[in-house]
């Protein structure tokens, strides 16, 4: 069984937003909506300051919060990757999955339904990449499975310092940003 | 110093997290109040204080179904695919409180009905006459009525702490990460019951019998909410940001004016000098109460949004 993740190399991103274009024109996301995003993260004291620049989304959590507090079933682990999903058919908006999210990644679609990255499951299912990873001129974007050893994921989380997203939150992230 | 700039822009998201507004307090705030109503009318059934005609628990349960009626109202109108609500029904997902709270509410009605049933109105036995006949059989029969009163007692408890749970389970935010949150309302539901029922019980003898408890409950949330702010005081650095909203933040001049000194401690030094017959018995007191404790639904669901374990310094 596969285990879909995503590793993201900072050292390679310039924060050209791409990845976001590309998301909302596969998926088709409506105006001032986003389910990709570029952060800039300053950490230091002047002069001696550092700047981490990332893509990030819903990191598709091993123990998804989200998940778990849905009164409806709507949204579940899908059966291929263990990827993060939402049934919109099953959703009554009632918000708890964005109450349960620590990174903010849901939001409410102008249609009601909860709505997030679907790590582009329908390229996925048809061999491609999702479209985010597709477009990165940078090439800093991976994706692929983290139960194969030989995966482009695997190798470069074997040999290069990474870290997650709030990982004290618990929710053990499949998205790790290569230092 | 770390300074977190994002060009997310989802509404209710950024820059500030802001997804449920007025109806999700009304609700908790009605929710926790018919809870307490249960607690206190399953109490009088079970000492079979129903016999005596002045009794205020006999407006008890119609009443809990409207109030009820109206938290599930604003509760609706929350949700933003609201066509689809019926979905909670089809499906008990048990690590989910609110689909625990969805099916507590189901079983909520027809306890709150039963109750009802045992003294019902002039105005519905005049109209039906099967009900006056079914009252009379379950009245006659006192290990009913007690039943009755204990499954209201239960489910009281059960609505009431799941008001608080519900909230609480959501890890993601700090301020509602408590356990605690479910005994605080619980108890914030008793005391508004007690102080509801004061104003319309018409028995002095029942008025100063409610004050009395409304003072037992209000000492119990006091000393409930120290509890809750110093489990987060002394908790993570997160944990203590949202600690001090309340303490000294954007939230302290509403959660210190409205919720501990006019909500509580007010109503309580009045209510206290009232049953030692010092003063006479003042609606004020109840109806500060139940203020106090709507705005305290409020404060901890606006605070519990703002508190957060990153902060996003801007947003451009």
């Amino acid at each position: 069984m596969a285990r879909y993740g995503m590793v993201i190399d900072t050292a390679r991103c310039v924060g050209c937003m791409d990845c976001v274009v590309a998301c909302k024109t596969e998926n088709g996301i409506p105006e001032g909506y986003d389910r990709d995003w570029i952060a800039y993260d300053t950490t230091g004291a002047f002069p001696t300051l550092h700047m981490e620049i990332r893509s990030e989304r819903c990191n598709h959590c091993e123990d998804p919060p989200c998940v778990y507090c849905c009164p409806c079933g709507a949204s579940h682990i899908h059966e291929r990757g263990g990827v993060v999903l939402v049934h919109h058919d099953k959703c009554s908006g009632c918000k708890a999955c964005i109450a349960a999210c620590p990174y903010d990644a849901r939001f409410i679609h102008p249609e009601g339904y909860a709505d997030k990255c679907t790590f582009c499951i329908h390229r996925v299912e048809q061999g491609l990449e999702p479209a985010c990873v597709a477009v990165c001129p940078t090439h800093c974007m991976h994706f692929g499975d983290l139960d194969d050893p030989n995966s482009t994921v695997s190798r470069l989380l074997a040999s290069r310092e990474q870290h997650t997203l709030l990982p004290e939150a618990g929710t053990k992230p499949q998205i790790w940003y290569l230092k | 110093m770390r300074e977190l700039v994002s060009t997310r822009t989802n509404p209710m998201i950024d820059p500030a997290l802001h997804f449920w507004g007025w109806e999700i307090p009304v609700y908790l705030f009605l929710g926790g109040l018919v809870a307490g109503m249960m607690i206190l009318s399953g109490y009088f059934l079970f000492r079979g204080r129903h016999r005596e005609m002045s009794c205020s628990c006999l407006t008890f349960p119609l009443l809990s179904v409207a109030l009820l009626s109206l938290g599930m109202l604003a509760l609706f109108l929350d949700l933003s695919h609201r066509w689809y609500f019926w979905r909670m029904y089809t499906t008990f997902q048990p690590t989910s409180p609110m689909s625990w709270g969805s099916w507590i509410l189901i079983l909520v009605y027809p306890a709150l009905l039963a109750n009802a049933l045992i003294r019902p109105p002039a105005w519905i036995t005049s109209r039906l006459l099967w009900v006056s006949t079914l009252s009379a059989r379950i009245a006659k029969r006192s290990a009913a009525v007690k039943f009755i009163g204990i499954t209201n007692m239960m489910l009281g408890v059960l609505l009431g702490v799941y008001t608080g749970i519900l909230l609480s389970a959501f890890g993601a935010r700090p301020l509602w990460n408590s356990s605690i949150l479910g005994l605080l309302f619980l108890t914030s539901g008793l005391s508004s019951a007690a102080a509801f029922v004061h104003l319309i019980a018409s028995d002095p003898l029942e008025q100063k019998l409610l004050a009395k408890a409304d003072n037992g409950f209000l000492t119990l949330e006091l000393v409930i909410i120290g509890m809750f702010l110093i489990g987060l005081v002394s908790s993570t650095r997160v944990h203590l940001e949202a600690a001090l909203l309340l303490l000294n933040g954007p939230f302290a001049p509403v959660f210190w004016v409205f919720v501990i000194g006019l909500g509580i401690v007010l109503p309580l030094i009045v209510q206290s000098m009232a049953v030692n017959n010092k003063v006479a018995h003042t609606p004020v007191a109840p109806i500060l109460v139940v203020l106090g404790g709507l705005i305290l639904r409020f404060v901890i669901v606006q605070a519990g949004q703002v508190s957060h374990w990153t902060r996003v310094v801007s947003s451009n």
